[in-house]
């Protein structure tokens, strides 16, 4: 018996929740967008209605961006940061997640935890005694120092995504390779490798994206606006003293937060994977 | 194959002996990671530990050793035992409040419907995206005077513009923000987590229980919980631990005001050991937050090991 109210009833709450989720989590954005391209004679009139635009839609705070602050500047730093450390982060978390997979039995499954621990170590138990070593290192204020920091979270986190990653290739591949006379480098390098481009691909983009949201490290070692990230740089130095650029904040923050939430999207559920080390299988 | 066979005959060195023994090369692999995470997690640690028991200032550099001083000093501070109770009620409230809305909104994204790729996407956004980058968004939404929450309150004719909430600065308030952005953050993480969890579980093992004649309840509760609750708990563990040590919400939205009501270990570690200098201290601070992650990291080895046998 179809019971046509109850299930349109059922069907409207159902959408109404879905809605409320939906602007929960995206209204914030939705207001950087709105707030980034409004005149600023728009954004502050409370008798506008605050969410549409009630003048034409503006530029002049995106050129403002790019023109009168160190933006541009900014955007090469995080992109410097970031590709250095996915070069750091590759080099030493392939051969470990390889190793800690294949090679040292239950050795190695300890030792994979106990690396996957110190992904847990939070910088705010860090930062002073870092910041005492980067004086040390002569890197005070400089954005090499975060090169230099920012590999002790992605290699934890990286090395334990390519351990279970490299659990599921199978065994066969290399073993066919060092029958043919490979040594077990040569058929990690010339097997293995090619086979992992997909997980290679996961490390990459998550190192990058997580140099982009690190925000104390960089907080901490950092104070020329010459030498900093983007987040950092966008959150403090669009603040003159206690008056804030909303037009400019927004729109700076618009522009460093869109490529991470692409990127995290089509990577979502490897993350999840990596996270819960393969807890589903 | 034959190519790779004779390649690797071409290039065999007196160095081949090495890459042949897995003895030898399972360690010479790991050891760049370990090396790396051991100079700069380890150490600094170390280094951490002995500065909280020193009297190192950055304007006094000594490593006098001066015992547990530090703790009893801060300990009597009631600043530090105002900002020990708000970490924990800022991480309790924001974990909860996270997880019932990760709950539900799981169980909404649960059924397939039109469009569900798409909501996915933006339910996923506030975890995706930088947490600093998203708290100024929210800073611009609860402005004491722009604030788009105060002019639609105002114009549904809830409040007045004359009574209307300044919501960053009063304390009780501004605690609520604080906890409320940080439960905002961690939704979609949850909702992931469930999600991953739930979808997990064998249908069969489903149906089975469903010809014995469990009903929803029981099936819920005495198969699917005990099943994802591995994975729920590490997500949770997640959670808890950077929830309780952070630093960027605070700082961004209220830098701990007013008055300390926000005020949290994370940040009166960074206030008092960088912005102050005091490094001695600012380490025994957060040194504090040492004894709860033990404990949740002791949680989670046994959840995690609990998943291998």
């Amino acid at each position: 018996m179809p019971r046509p109210f109850a299930t349109a009833l059922r069907e409207g709450g159902f959408f109404a929740a879905v809605a409320f989720f939906v602007i929960l989590a995206a209204f914030p954005f939705y207001w950087m967008v709105i707030t980034a391209f409004k005149e600023n004679s728009d954004l502050y009139d409370l008798s506008n209605i605050p969410f549409w635009f009630n003048e034409m839609p503006t530029l002049e705070h995106i050129e403002y961006l790019f023109q009168q602050t160190l933006f541009a500047r900014w955007l090469l730093n995080s992109t410097v940061i970031g590709l250095c450390v996915v070069a750091i982060t590759l080099v030493t978390a392939l051969p470990a997640g390889y190793a800690l997979a294949r090679m040292t039995g239950r050795n190695g499954e300890a030792l994979g935890i106990g690396i996957f621990l110190t992904y847990l170590v939070p910088p705010t138990l860090l930062f002073l005694p870092l910041s005492r070593v980067i004086t040390v290192l002569g890197l005070q204020d400089s954005m090499w120092s975060l090169v230099l920091v920012y590999p002790t979270f992605t290699i934890p986190f990286c090395t334990w995504l390519l351990m279970g990653f490299f659990k599921a290739v199978p065994r066969e591949i290399e073993e066919a390779a060092i029958v043919d006379g490979c040594s077990i480098f040569g058929a990690f390098v010339k097997m293995v490798l090619p086979v992992s481009v997909p997980a290679i691909l996961t490390v990459v983009i998550f190192t990058f994206t997580l140099t982009l949201q690190e925000f104390v490290y960089a907080l901490t070692f950092i104070s020329s606006s010459a030498q900093k990230t983007i987040t950092l740089g966008v959150v403090t130095d669009l603040v003159r003293g206690d008056i804030y650029f909303w037009g400019e904040l927004m729109a700076g923050a618009l522009i460093a937060a869109i490529p991470v939430a692409i990127a995290y999207n089509l990577f979502l559920d490897r993350f999840i994977a990596g996270i819960t080390g393969g807890a589903v299988k | 194959m034959v190519a790779i066979a004779e390649k690797s005959l071409k290039r065999r060195s007196r160095f081949q002996f090495i890459l042949d023994r897995p003895k030898v090369l399972g360690p010479l692999f790991v050891s760049p990671a370990i090396l790396y995470v051991l100079a700069l997690v380890g150490v600094p640690f170390l280094l951490a530990v002995y500065y909280s028991v020193s009297a190192y200032t950055i304007y006094s550099q000594s490593y006098k050793f001066v015992g547990l001083s530090n703790f009893f000093q801060i300990f009597q501070s009631d600043i530090f035992r105002t900002t020990l109770a708000n970490t924990f009620i800022f991480t309790f409230g924001s974990q909860i409040l996270g997880l019932v809305l990760g709950k539900f909104g799981a169980l909404l994204l649960l059924r397939p419907f039109p469009g569900r790729k798409i909501v996915r996407a933006l339910i996923v956004l506030p975890w995706a995206v930088p947490v600093a980058l998203a708290t100024v968004a929210w800073e611009w939404m609860f402005d004491s005077l722009y604030s788009v929450i105060n002019w639609t309150l105002i114009a549904l004719g809830f409040i007045d513009r004359s009574d209307a909430p300044n919501w960053l600065g009063t304390p009780h308030l501004a605690m609520l923000c604080v906890m409320v952005v940080n439960a905002w953050r961690f939704f979609p993480f949850a909702i992931v987590i469930f999600l991953a969890g739930i979808t997990a579980v064998p249908q069969d093992v489903i149906d089975a229980a469903t010809v014995d004649g469990a009903g929803f309840w029981r099936r819920n509760y005495q198969i699917i919980v005990p099943i994802i609750a591995p994975i729920v708990v590490v997500g949770l563990i997640f959670g808890t631990v950077f929830t309780f040590t952070d630093l960027s919400i605070v700082y961004l939205l209220t830098m701990g005001g007013p008055v300390n009501a926000t005020s949290v270990l994370g940040f009166e570690g960074f206030q008092v050991g960088i912005l102050s200098g005091d490094v001695a201290h600012g380490a025994a601070i957060s040194l504090v937050m040492l004894p709860v992650l033990l404990v949740l990291v002791v949680v989670m080895l046994r959840f995690i090991r609990r998943r291998e046998i």
